[in-house]
């Protein structure tokens, strides 16, 4: 039997991951959004855990309002990338100081 | 090491493999197409908790419709990957500092004894006829029904403001404005001129003759 340790361990992993990736990623806005939807996964993955070892479904129906949340976020996320590609021709975050005039 | 502990291990491997391609990859399509394998991965994870219906959601609608939304939009923009790029590593030490004491904190107090998570019992094998999905549905239609709708209503403002945001009128298109059409006059549209008429002029000797001496 898994251990509850090896998930919270694992989804803790995997959000150090993501935080490096948003530092490294800092001018690119796509891969600024994949690292949040990674973040998400990891948060996800403990609330699931701790749901099956709890034996409660009510974190299974956090994870349920988590993605749909997660969801509407990365559409607008990516509506708002498109209109800025549009108006500067750029996706660079240095690039975004343009917008000023 | 049993047979499901293996099968963790494996998928954990893999789900942190993807997870560090998907943050390094220098082509943003590699990183979305990484970033699909942790969802299938973690939806394998999940199906290990007994999570049934949120694997099958996750691989639907994550690897079906978010992940498609960002290959798409990625692969309509023309991105500058060198510009964007300078300057990757430069953020690497303070990134590895904060990431890695977050890592170490964490790990400390889940592995250390005070929380006693360790010795958590595994849960006794549900019954044959439990069903997952029925019990998530029984819960989201009665204690959690408010926040159901309020969810609903989310991801309806996500549909305006998506829409509100990228559509846009092309310049040199026409449209017609039914309540101007509705309210012309005949003097608006046709102009009646008096003129003579006269004889057409002669059409114009052929270029060849004229040429010829």
């Amino acid at each position: 039997m898994i251990p509850l340790t090896h998930y919270l361990v694992l989804g803790a992993i995997l959000f150090a991951i993501s935080v490096v990736g948003i530092f490294l990623n800092k001018k690119n806005v796509i891969i600024l959004l994949m690292a949040i939807e990674l973040m998400l996964l990891a948060v996800n993955t403990n609330f699931i855990a701790f749901s099956h070892y709890l034996q409660d479904t009510s974190g299974q129906i956090f994870v349920f309002f988590i993605l749909t949340v997660a969801a509407a976020e990365s559409a607008i996320g990516l509506a708002i990338l498109v209109v800025l590609f549009r108006t500067i021709r750029s996706i660079n975050v240095e690039d975004i100081g343009r917008l000023k005039n | 090491m049993s047979f499901q502990l293996a099968v963790f291990y494996a998928f954990a491997l893999i789900l942190v493999f993807a997870a560090l391609r998907v943050i390094t990859a220098r082509n943003p399509v590699h990183a979305s197409l990484f970033l699909v394998l942790a969802f299938v991965t973690a939806a394998g994870l999940w199906m290990l908790l007994e999570a049934e219906f949120l694997a099958i959601t996750l691989v639907l609608v994550y690897v079906g419709a978010v992940m498609v939304l960002f290959l798409f939009v990625v692969m309509m923009l023309d991105i500058n990957i060198d510009r964007i790029r300078e300057g990757y590593w430069e953020y690497l030490v303070p990134a590895l500092v904060v990431a890695g004491t977050m890592l170490a904190e964490m790990t400390l107090l889940l592995v250390g004894r005070s929380l006693r998570l360790e010795g958590m019992p595994a849960p006794a094998a549900k019954a044959e006829t439990y069903s997952n999905t029925k019990e998530l549905g029984r819960l989201i239609y009665t204690q959690y029904v408010y926040a159901f709708e309020i969810a609903s209503v989310i991801l309806l403002v996500a549909i305006v403001a998506a829409i509100a945001l990228t559509m846009r009128r092309r310049k040199d298109s026409k449209y017609q404005d039914p309540a101007r059409q509705v309210v012309v006059r005949r003097a608006d549209r046709v102009r009646i001129v008096a003129m003579k008429s006269d004889k057409p002029a002669a059409p114009a000797a052929p270029a060849s003759e004229q040429a010829a001496p």
